[in-house]
């Protein structure tokens, strides 16, 4: 085929290199393995642009280099580091593995690792000034706490029942405040539940719900999300179905408030930076990248944290800086954020993010399997 | 429509090639997600001449999803391949991942020494 034979081409051209070895071509062979190695794993921020961005390591593109699939390799090479994890928020780096797959992780996060969300709204009766529609649609943003994964996909047609759906109930009415003083204009004295807020929204079990739920609380996430304001004699008495559902059909469903990830920035110096050239370099960087350390009464810049630069590129706007700097990223270093809704833990969405990748790749495992039989 | 989850529907179709080795599959319901990440594993094969995917139309849920092969490797098999591949990678990414939280964990619940 063409292919075979372009390969074969570039491989002896290659070898009539190495033929006519000397020590300026030796030196020159390894100056370009270093320039290679630099286009493979490292993106390059030029001051118009950015440089290197696609992944290029696929057998065939480089004379030299074993591209093909190597999972000892992988294994080896690949690393998690956890950088920080609370209840609702986490970062860590993932380093060794591509793009494609990173970025597969991170869109699931956002858009199919499924949560509960209310779906159905039974108004039946609204006298506030939110309208029915409005309203409904504010319900159906407010995060749920209850374990997915203890529930099943509910079929459009069905009726819902306690394996599928979560009922919930809001049931409120504004008065006037018995005890409030004649003189008052203060709403919050004059009236009583004249704000309705998440936490009025209560759990009502179907079925085996109360037994099967008894040590989880179910109802939503926070309880001081304004969803009405009421005046005295207007009332809301409704019903709403939770079912389970993802990010694709509806952003509700998305379990994060955020995923997002970054390349690690890395920041080479090519020369020495000194005195009040090297004080304004530090401060085109963000703070704590460049430290000046003190070498015989001189201020030398050095950098120190990479990490912690938004890659604003400012350095490139001073004509004597810009030649100095080095600026890339790692191209297989990803710092993942996460920031959960507080539906799950952060923790457990990516986990079962990576499920939901390898889920996929089984289903489709199993249609060729059973296409073959055929 | 939340239907689509619950009603099983064909996956793969085999649209017609010129020889095994050059075949389009049609998967209903992926996109990029999974579309790119397969399409980095199986360009990984030597055995794979060309890969690469397209989706349809931005309204319709299916991605057409090509593999060329030399040699007349039906390209069934780098499919095949590529998707076991990547359930893999996941796997040691999801054992990874488990085992840093968990000692994340556990170093957080000790006191600083």
């Amino acid at each position: 085929t063409y292919c075979t034979s372009y390969h074969a081409a570039r491989a002896s051209s290659v070898c009539k290199q190495e033929k006519s070895i000397n020590w300026a071509g030796l030196k020159k062979m390894a100056a370009t393995m270093k320039n290679v190695d630099e286009i493979r794993d490292r993106v390059i921020l030029g001051e118009f642009g950015v440089k290197n961005v696609h992944t290029t390591d696929f057998p065939g593109n480089y004379p030299g280099y074993d591209d093909t699939w190597d999972m000892q390799k992988f294994q080896k090479n690949f690393r998690i580091d956890i950088v920080h994890l609370d209840e609702n928020t986490m970062e860590f780096d993932m380093v060794g593995i591509d793009a494609a797959i990173a970025n597969a992780f991170r869109r699931i996060l956002l858009a199919e690792v499924p949560t509960m969300a209310i779906e159905k709204v039974f108004i039946y009766n609204n006298t506030s000034i939110v309208q029915d529609e409005v309203l409904a649609h504010r319900l159906g943003l407010i995060p749920i706490r209850a374990d997915p994964r203890l529930f099943e996909y509910r079929n459009t047609e069905d009726e819902g029942s306690e394996i599928d759906t979560i009922q919930l109930q809001l049931k409120i009415k504004c008065s006037r405040n018995p005890r409030a003083s004649k003189d008052s204009s203060d709403p919050r004295e004059l009236y009583l539940n004249h704000m309705v807020y998440s936490g009025d929204i209560k759990w009502v079990p179907i079925g085996n719900q109360a037994d099967v739920f008894a040590d989880s609380t179910i109802g939503p996430v926070h309880e001081d999300i304004l969803i009405a304001q009421l005046r005295p004699g207007q009332e809301l008495d409704i019903v709403m179905h939770c079912i389970k559902g993802i990010g694709k059909d509806h952003a509700k469903f998305s379990p994060v408030a955020t995923a997002s990830y970054r390349l690690l920035p890395e920041i080479t110096l090519l020369e020495p930076v000194e005195g009040a050239k090297a004080e304004r370099l530090k401060r085109c960087f963000s703070r704590g990248v460049i430290d000046l350390e003190d070498v015989k009464g001189q201020k030398v810049a050095k950098v120190v944290n990479s990490r912690l630069d938004t890659c604003s590129r400012e350095v490139l706007r001073h004509d004597d800086l810009k030649n100095v700097v080095k600026l890339g990223r790692v191209r297989d270093h990803f710092i993942f954020t996460v920031e959960s809704t507080g539906i799950l833990p952060p923790d457990v969405l990516v986990t079962e993010a990576i499920k939901v990748l390898m889920v996929k790749c089984q289903r489709f495992v199993n249609e060729l399997d059973s296409t073959d039989v055929e | 429509s939340l239907q689509y989850r619950s009603i099983p529907i064909p996956v793969l179709v085999q649209a017609d090639g010129a020889d095994e080795g050059c075949v389009t599959f049609v998967m209903h319901d992926e996109d990029h997600t999974l579309g790119n990440s397969l399409r980095y594993m199986i360009m990984k094969n030597v055995d794979v001449d060309f890969c690469g995917y397209t989706i349809t139309h931005p309204s319709e849920s299916k991605i057409n999803f090509r593999i060329q092969t030399r040699g007349g490797v039906p390209a069934t098999e780098p499919l095949r391949r590529g998707l076991n591949e990547l359930s893999d990678v996941c796997q040691h990414v999801l054992n990874t991942f488990q085992a840093r939280v968990n000692e994340f964990k556990v170093r957080q619940e000790q006191p600083m020494e």
